[in-house]
């Protein structure tokens, strides 16, 4: 059984975990630093890939801020812009990256991250109808607010908050993508 | 006790979740789907393995006022080794279990088999116990998993054979309790035989 305490051993035995387990994990971090990297590279090239599937070269980082919050954005050559928009949805922070081609209209949106009610709300990521409606959306004829608010949005069944989110998030893109176009 | 019953116990006599009733916030939380349910179960017998032998092994040298501290130090160690290689090699199941993961530290399983079994027996044996806990934990979970998965989206292991929505009550809290609840009553009525 364990060893008798006194304070020597006490304070010996706790510095000496400590000091090996910080090592180890010193050791691992550094071995899957570059994997983790890849990995998260791997992933962002994907949602690139689905939102603006006609981009050519490789795709470069901006932040841009409208009103009063700040964008990431993606200038992706020969496609358009990838936004990543963040909204408040139903269950914490919605995130949404849209793909915005040259002509204005949206070309598709990926769902990066949620915390939305399973069978409810997380439906977003894989309502096809749902999802599917963003193709193509025309921002200056069709209003990004779902239809209960007056808009073109059809919601998914149950998740009206959620739905109303994700028009949002794609609404804040345009803004992002207007501002853009402006500057330019 | 045989080195063959030291694994079956985590099944039947000593099941973590249904004798044991430990670890029941990842058990509650994770099983939404049996993919699900199964992940969670490894990467808590990744963890109760390492733990497990590691503190059988520093347990004699180790000061009785400090031990919890320790082997605390320990779990959490091995914790954030299995977050680091499942952020790098498996990324889609770090992103489904998210906050589970380090939550494995303050798992009553962990702790529990350190305390009451790997820090009086042997390596070889608390490497057993750590196989036989965990395995008890991981299939208890993906059957929960099952369950669930089919109870409310009509699907196992993502392979969908009942069309439609399912009920959405088993996919979120409150089936959970249901389910586990249900399972623990059929569990030990069919294990006092």
């Amino acid at each position: 059984m364990a060893a008798k305490s006194n304070l020597k051993n006490m304070v010996l035995s706790l510095t000496l975990v400590c000091l090996v387990c910080s090592g180890l994990l010193g050791v691992v971090y550094s071995l899957t630093a570059e994997p983790i990297r890849k990995a998260e590279e791997a992933k962002v090239n994907a949602s690139i890939a689905r939102v603006l599937p006609e981009g050519t070269g490789a795709p470069e980082l901006e932040s841009t801020v409208v009103d009063g919050i700040t964008y990431s954005y993606y200038t992706v050559p020969g496609a358009g812009y990838a936004v990543i928009s963040t909204v408040g949805g139903f269950g914490g922070p919605l995130s949404l990256m849209v793909g915005i081609g040259a002509d204005g209209k949206v070309v598709n949106t990926v769902v990066l991250s949620h915390s939305e009610t399973p069978g409810l709300g997380a439906k977003c990521t894989t309502d096809e109808p749902f999802i599917e409606q963003f193709q193509g959306w025309d921002p200056a004829v069709k209003r990004l607010a779902v239809l209960k608010d007056g808009g073109d949005v059809d919601a998914i069944t149950a998740s009206t908050i959620t739905s109303r989110a994700y028009a949002k998030a794609i609404e804040n893109a345009v803004k992002v993508y207007s501002k853009l176009m402006e500057n330019e | 006790m045989s080195k063959l019953g030291l694994i079956t116990k985590g099944f039947l006599k000593e099941n973590p979740t249904f004798v044991l009733v430990l670890g029941m916030c990842p058990t509650l939380a994770t099983t939404t789907s049996a993919m699900n349910g199964l992940e969670m179960g490894l990467a808590t017998m990744f963890v109760l393995i390492l733990s497990n032998i590691v503190i059988s092994l520093i347990s004699p040298v180790v000061p009785d006022k400090v031990h919890i501290p320790v082997y605390i130090v320990v779990i959490a160690t091995f914790v954030t080794l299995l977050q680091l290689i499942m952020q790098a090699y498996t990324p889609d199941a770090y992103e489904t279990l998210g906050l589970f993961i380090p939550l494995i530290v303050v798992n009553c399983i962990v702790l529990g088999r350190a305390e009451a079994f790997a820090s009086k027996n042997s390596v070889g044996d608390s490497a057993l116990d750590g196989i036989g806990i965990g395995l008890g934990f991981t299939v208890t979970l993906t059957i929960i998993g099952i369950v669930r998965e089919i109870l409310g989206s009509g699907s196992v292991f993502g392979w969908k054979f009942i069309p439609g929505d399912g009920i959405l009550a088993f996919v979120m809290a409150p089936g959970a309790f249901l389910v586990l609840g249900y399972l623990m009553v059929l569990f030990n009525k069919l294990a006092k035989r």
